[in-house]
């Protein structure tokens, strides 16, 4: 243990980056340089931390405690276990990425990196935290510099895009909020650790109802409606279907390096709360509502996956992509909480398992995708129709190439990172939950063909005469996609890089839920 | 009996020394300064007022207490102190008079002025009828003469006129009521007025009586519905002699009619609301409460400041009255401070006024425009003035209001039963800010006309407005300085 | 030490009343000096006292007849609200740089009414605070009608009338608890142990509490608040909503609730679901935010909005004292405090650095003019304001609302459901005034403003620097504060009040 506080200060090194990139003038060049200094500079720490980490303890590591208003139970305390810490890593090269594919932003550009950079600050915050109090902070604070990223530096449609991305998000949060006020009200705390204690002991549930049923509603009826307004907080973030119809608008106007940011870690942290926030407080009510839930993510992955082939925009189709491949998270989520029988601890470790490798993979393959796409948008002025696009494998073969790995990897192509993790899920899915499973094979399927339609349409075919204009790759691009590109291999073949970390929080997970 | 006259003579020594500066100051004027100009006529007639003043003033410091001819003449602490406050005030509206250009005849003004107030201060320490009825013509036909002091204005005269048929009418019932109180219990004195009163009940001369009385001393300090000589009166009148009346007048009046009724006529006054018996207590009440509604509220209309000021001047009667209503020795202290305290915040209202009717020749709101540019001291002063009226603290206006009305609620013993007539008050304060306002919006806000000149007032004038200004904030700020002297038994 | 924040700001506007009329800058400059001192006095106590405990100032006997003394205390929450006074006369003088008309005068009249609200929250005897209350309404008038801007006559008028009404009625309550009590003193202890019978406190209760509330902006009595703020030049605005209001708050906390505990228990039937004067008060209150809130929302005149904002935020603090219970009283208290900043804030921007520089206050107007290229650090002050004031968490509203809420859910369940509707209203109409005002919609023509737009200056950016982070400071640390506020509502002069639900 650190006596450092090196989670406080990894959080507060982007806003500082933010101040920092602000007061450096107005140019540009000087603007992105520095903030991306910084994001590099947050990666090494994390990668530090990942170093120092102890995959062998299943507590909380790098643990701080500061009382802070006791009238609300609020306490700053923040800590990593496998999870957050993956969540980090994630977020530490989800942020370079974002940056590297906005280095042709002009306009106010010290602004826009500063908000990119805060939003770093508020994704470190949001997975370190461990009481709701500073928690919801972050979470409410990050939706600030994302909408005026969107706002200010996004498409035609930027204006109503922005706003419903705010509002729907906003709405999930009230909910959210009014849930914790309802467990504050009975545990008096808003610790996560302490109501994920009482729920499991049994006592938290009781004690909210017992705080609410003056009113005219059955006892297991106030835990799921609690229940339920946390639920949709986080629903919205993920999204879940049917909450989700504020996403394909949002990335698709927003600029390519804050849809990088979008998809590559915000919707983590809404993948994140389930599993840190709702599925220990909420363990019951989301196994008494197992087959409503698994419906939700199998219409995830099947609907989103079909609305992606739909598509005729490149950034709209891996918007839906992205859903669909969420979708399996919470899939292997949901199946594995309520899981019964002989070997479900077996079943429900791998599902879990995969669904932290799903995440951190899914961030950095949608990631590289949008760069890509970036690529491609700054080449030919803008345009992301499939159909403005044809032959480029000839053109800009190296482009074309490295594109295709990310492409597979999002299909999930094996010895790629892509495919590990959605492995493992339906490796633990099947005999837990077989019929939601089968169904979701469906999502597979449709994955790979809009995929590989993206691949013939954009690659292949005859050259149309912008294509024929297009560059290559630069020395710098080359620079920022190859790490991206490596890590996809090294992930694929060697999975236990991050099973090994994570590992030891998968199975103190699942011990809690299997009984 | 010659002994007999020492006693009187010893204790109307303070008259007696106020009437001979009269005579001294009308002898002087006459015999050596027919010649002088006029500013320098009154000038030194002010002077010899204040030293004779202030001469009385020593001697009623010495004088004793106690009360000679069975009532006659009395003397109190809080006697001395009211008389004390008369020759004060009637001394700063002489010297205001200084520079008020309305007459040469110094002399003869100031002479009316100070016999109305050697009449006052008879009216304040008498205990028998007659003789307060005699101090009262006194006080009243000096009034009506300076009202129509101004031989040039036609206003002036109409005013007087006015003032002095209202005012004999209602001496008239005055007088009525007085002798029907002698008819009913054979005396004059009101002491023993008030034993023989005591068991007669609901006898219905002695109810005419008391009404006559309310009326007759209603009419003095401008009760509505006896108010209506008010408006017209101050507004004709020439300033100094309508500050007199405004102010120094209104305090005597108050006292004596305080004590007419609570030592002629103590065992009428009936509880007023609670059982709805008979009483003067009730007719007060009703006074009062007419005289708040009505004066406040018609105030709102006003254009002519001098109008507004009387307006303003019967809902001030009204408050004062509800001292009356409420006889406690509490309510009597407020009432007297609340008295004084007006009479010099009237005092000083009239001089700025006076200041800008000599520039620009009217006293309607218009003419008050942009006074603060014009005339910073004489602004700050009206804003004092009109603010402490208001009942803004911690102007002696606010003090005065809080403390009367607090004695009000304490009577009857602790059962809050004049409450309404309070609400009423209070809810009237409120009302008189709006019209005060629009006057202090004229003098603040709103910027001077292109044909308002430059305004020099003179120095005398400053002097006192600002004198008067910090008197008003000081009595305001630290009331015990004043509430010391005031003490009632 | 700390009456010396009175007795300076009373010494400083004698002194800038004296001033010659063309001496601007020395007028600026001793105006800031001398609300920069009182701060300071105001700070160093709060350092002092920081277990929010009563300490005694000056005690001396005033009038003797009456038992009233000059008798000047603090508790936490006096702190408190004595440091917001500070902290928000120096950004009013720093955003009140540019007057020039009679800039002695102007600066004279604000210090003394900040005078007078330090003399407000440092009184503790209740003839005292009433002095200091009423002297609050005469430089109010002055301000707007010398200063101000749209139907300045109208609105000061309406101002001060409201405002002597409300005292009128404080002051009826206050003279009958006199005599009640039996005339021994008006110290607000005096005055507490009167003794008074049940159905006096019923009476007395609500009038005073509303004489109070008033000045709160209680609705139905709060259409003087939009008038007069919009009316009002910058700095009395922020005054005004910031402070001022909350010196009617503070008056129903202080007195009304103090003096009147009983008049807040049930009256033995039921009128329309309500049961006492507390359930009255408490309705009142949620209408209000939600009224405001919504009114906000379809206003075309961006000042108006901020001004139905604090008519909805302070219902807020009035749903948070008649909670009863030790959450929701500190979250008022807290509310009036981050209330007091973010209104400052927000007037300020819309007042100083958009309407001062654009002449125009029309949301559609200033939309075309895609303020935030213009004027990019009032676009970012008017976000963080906003931010604060629709309760985004890491600012002090945040905070105080959450605590207001909790302790609404425990007092009065359906209203705290409604008070979230609020909330989500309150997101709304800041949204809806940030965007029109500063982002051009997608689309449409920008328009050049008629002349060029003067750059932020330097007391603008000191201004809205303190102000902004002070909220952030509470918002993040509140302990700083609840501190002193909480052991400040457990003094035994809240006993009674404790003995009702207190949790």
């Amino acid at each position: 243990m650190t006596t450092m506080p090196m989670l406080s200060l990894l959080t507060l090194l982007p806003a500082v980056g933010a101040a920092v990139v602000m007061l450096c003038g107005e140019r540009a060049s000087v603007a992105r340089r520095v903030a991306l200094g910084f994001s590099l500079l947050a990666l090494g720490v994390v990668l530090v931390l990942w170093s120092r980490f102890d995959p062998s303890v299943a507590a909380m590591q790098f643990e701080e405690r500061r009382a802070w208003v006791a009238l609300l139970g609020a306490e700053y305390r923040v800590g990593v276990d496998g999870m957050g810490l993956l969540m980090l890593l994630l977020s530490a090269v989800v942020t370079p990425l974002a940056m590297a594919a906005s280095w042709k932003v002009k306009e106010r550009a010290p602004l826009y990196f500063a908000l990119m950079l805060l939003v770093e600050s508020c994704l470190f915050g949001a997975f370190t935290a461990l009481n709701f109090f500073h928690w919801f902070i972050f979470w409410e604070i990050g939706l600030v510099p994302a909408y005026f990223l969107i706002r200010l530096w996004g498409g035609a449609r930027r204006a109503p895009a922005a706003m419903q991305f705010l509002v729907y998000t906003m709405v999930g949060s009230v909910g959210l909020l009014l849930a914790f006020l309802a467990l504050f009200q009975a545990a008096h705390t808003f610790d996560f650790t302490a109501l994920a204690a009482m729920a499991h002991s049994g006592q938290l549930m009781p004690a909210v109802t017992a705080k609410l049923a003056t009113h005219r509603f059955m006892p297991h009826h106030v835990a799921m409606l609690v229940f339920a307004a946390a639920f949709l907080g986080f629903a919205v973030k993920v999204p879940l279907v049917p909450f989700h119809t504020w996403l394909p608008d949002a990335y698709a106007e927003a600029p390519t390096g804050t849809t990088i940011l979008l998809t590559g870690a915000m919707s983590k942290m809404g993948v994140y709360g389930f599993l840190r926030v709702l599925a220990p407080i909420f363990g019951a009510q989301m196994v008494r509502a197992r087959t409503p839930l698994l419906w939700l993510a199998v219409a995830t992955i099947v609907l989103a996956g079909f609305a992606a082939l739909a598509q005729k925009d490149l950034k709209r189709i891996f918007a839906y992509s992205s859903v669909n491949h969420l979708g399996y998270c919470m899939l292997g989520l949901f199946a594995a909480l309520g899981a019964t029988g002989a070997g479900a601890a077996n079943e429900s470790a791998a599902a879990m398992s995969g669904v932290l490798l799903q995440m951190f993979n899914h961030g950095l393959t949608a990631a590289t995708v949008f760069l890509c796409i970036g690529y491609l948008e700054s080449r030919i002025g803008g345009l992301r129709g499939l159909d403005d696009f044809g032959g480029l494998r000839k053109t800009a073969p190296v482009l074309a190439g490295l594109m295709g790995i990310a492409l597979f990897s999002s299909l999930g192509l094996p010895g790629l990172n892509g495919f590990v993790g959605e492995f493992l899920i339906f490796k633990g899915v099947f005999p837990l939950a077989g019929w939601a499973a089968s169904v979701s094979v469906l999502g597979l399927l449709v994955t790979a063909v809009f995929i590989l339609g993206v691949i013939q349409k954009v690659f292949a075919g005859p050259v149309t005469a912008r294509v024929a204009a297009m560059a290559d790759l630069s020395v710098r691009e080359r620079v920022a996609i190859a790490p991206a590109i490596a890590l996809m291999f090294v992930l694929g073949l060697c999975p236990q890089l991050i099973l090994g970390t994570v590992n030891t929080t998968v199975l103190q997970m699942v011990q809690g839920w299997v009984r | 009996m010659n002994w007999m006259h020492n006693p009187l003579l010893t204790m109307a020594m303070p008259e007696a020394v106020v009437t001979a500066t009269a005579l001294v100051i009308l002898a002087v004027d006459v015999m050596g300064l027919r010649g002088a100009g006029r500013r320098a006529r009154f000038a030194v007639a002010a002077t010899i007022a204040t030293v004779g003043a202030a001469a009385a003033g020593v001697v009623l410091h010495h004088g004793g207490m106690g009360c000679v001819l069975g009532g006659v003449l009395t003397a109190t602490p809080l006697i001395h102190f009211v008389q004390a406050a008369i020759l004060a005030l009637t001394a700063v509206a002489l010297w205001s008079a200084v520079d008020t250009p309305f007459t040469e005849n110094a002399g003869e003004f100031a002479l009316m002025t100070l016999l109305a107030a050697v009449g006052m201060m008879f009216l304040v320490a008498t205990a028998d009828v007659l003789v307060l009825f005699v101090a009262l013509e006194l006080v009243s036909l000096s009034l009506y003469l300076l009202a129509g002091f101004d031989k040039r204005s036609a206003r002036s005269a109409e005013a007087g006129l006015k003032y002095f048929l209202f005012g004999g009418m209602s001496a008239g019932f005055l007088l009525f009521g007085f002798s029907l109180l002698y008819g009913l219990a054979n005396t004059t004195r009101m002491t023993a007025l008030a034993t023989a009163v005591a068991g007669m009940g609901a006898n219905p001369l002695l109810l005419v009586a008391m009404v006559m009385v309310v009326i007759g001393f209603g009419f003095k300090v401008a009760a509505a519905p006896l108010h209506f000589w008010a408006p017209d009166v101050y507004e004709g009148a020439p300033l100094p002699s309508a500050a007199v009346i405004a102010s120094v007048s209104k305090v005597a009046s108050f006292v004596a009619f305080y004590r007419v009724l609570t030592l002629a006529l103590p065992a009428a006054s009936g509880e007023a609301w609670r059982h709805g018996a008979p009483g003067w207590a009730v007719a007060v009440a009703a006074v009062a409460a007419l005289s708040m509604l009505w004066g406040n509220l018609v105030a709102i209309a006003q254009t002519s400041v001098r109008r507004l000021l009387a307006y303003s001047a019967v809902g001030h009667a009204g408050y004062m009255l509800l001292g009356i209503v409420a006889h406690t020795n509490q309510s009597l202290q407020a009432l007297v401070y609340y008295a004084v305290t007006y009479a010099v915040t009237t005092l000083g209202a009239f001089a700025v006024v006076a200041a800008v009717e000599q520039q620009t020749g009217g006293d309607t709101l218009a003419d008050f425009e942009g006074l603060s540019r014009r005339s910073p001291v004489m602004a700050a002063g009206m804003m004092v003035f009109l603010l402490s009226l208001a009942g803004i603290p911690p102007l002696a206006g606010f003090f005065g209001k809080f403390y009367l009305f607090t004695a009000v609620l304490a009577m009857p013993e602790r059962s809050l039963g004049l409450i309404w007539l309070v609400v009423l008050a209070v809810a009237m304060s409120a009302v008189s800010l709006y019209y005060y306002l629009q006057v202090l919006k004229r003098v603040y806000v709103v910027e001077p006309a292109a044909s308002a000149g430059e305004m020099t007032v003179p120095l005398l004038r400053r002097v006192l407005v600002s004198v008067l200004a910090l008197a008003v904030v000081a009595l305001g700020a630290a009331p015990n300085v004043l509430l010391r002297f005031i003490v009632v038994q | 030490m700390l009456a010396g924040t009175i007795y300076i700001s009373m010494l400083g506007a004698l002194v800038l009343a004296l001033m010659p009329r063309s001496a601007r800058n020395a007028a600026r400059w001793v105006a800031l000096l001398t609300a920069a001192a009182g701060l300071a006095m105001a700070l160093a106590s709060f350092a002092a006292h920081r277990d929010g405990a009563l300490f005694t100032i000056t005690r001396v006997p005033w009038v003797p007849q009456m038992g009233i003394e000059y008798y000047l205390a603090a508790d936490g929450i006096s702190l408190c609200l004595a440091v917001l006074t500070g902290i928000v006369a120096v950004a009013g003088i720093l955003f009140s740089w540019d007057v020039e008309l009679r800039t002695n005068q102007f600066f004279a009249f604000y210090l003394l009414l900040i005078g007078a609200v330090y003399g407000v929250f440092l009184s503790r005897d209740v003839f005292l605070l009433f002095v200091f209350y009423e002297i609050v309404i005469i430089p109010k008038y002055f301000l707007i009608a010398l200063w101000g801007s749209t139907r300045k006559t109208y609105g000061a008028m309406k101002l001060a009338i409201y405002s002597f009404v409300g005292s009128a009625m404080v002051l009826v309550g206050l003279m009958a608890a006199w005599v009640r009590s039996g005339g021994h003193g008006t110290s607000l202890e005096a005055l507490a142990a009167g003794g008074y019978p049940h159905h006096f406190q019923m009476v007395a209760f609500p009038l005073v509490f509303v004489g109070f509330a008033i000045l709160a902006g209680l609705w139905p009595l709060h259409t003087w608040a939009p008038t007069g703020h919009v009316a009002a030049p910058t700095a009395a605005s922020m005054l005004l909503a910031g402070v001022v209001m909350k010196l009617g708050a503070y008056g129903c906390l202080r007195v009304a609730m103090t003096l009147f505990p009983e008049g807040m228990g049930p009256w033995g039937h039921t009128v329309l679901g309500m049961a006492s004067w507390r359930d009255v008060l408490a309705v009142l209150a949620v209408v209000g935010i939600v009224y405001g809130a919504m009114v906000a929302m379809v206003q075309r005149d961006f000042k108006f909005v901020i001004g139905y904002s604090s008519v909805s935020h302070m219902g807020f603090i009035l749903l948070g004292l008649m909670t009863l219970n030790q959450v929701g009283m500190s979250g008022a208290v807290l509310q009036m405090f981050s209330h007091g900043l973010l209104a400052g804030l927000m007037f300020a921007v819309v007042g100083r650095m958009v309407y001062a520089r654009t002449h125009t206050r029309d949301l559609t107007e200033l939309n075309r003019m895609d303020l935030h290229r213009l004027l990019p650090f009032a676009a970012f002050a008017f976000v963080v304001a906003g931010m604060g004031s629709m309760g985004m968490p890491g600012f002090s509203g945040f905070v105080a609302e959450l605590m207001i809420v909790i302790g609404a859910w425990r007092a009065f369940p359906v209203l705290a459901m409604i008070t979230g509707v609020g909330v989500v209203v309150g997101v709304a109409y800041i949204w809806r005034a940030m965007q029109r005002a500063f982002f051009i919609e997608p689309g449409v023509e920008a328009q050049a403003p008629h002349e060029p737009l003067g750059a932020i200056t330097l007391p603008e950016k000191l201004g809205t620097l303190l102000l902004a982070g002070t909220s952030v400071v509470v918002g993040l640390y509140p302990q700083v504060l609840l501190n002193l506020i909480v052991p400040a509502l457990n003094a035994p002069i809240f006993e009674p009040l404790r003995r009702g639900v207190w949790q």
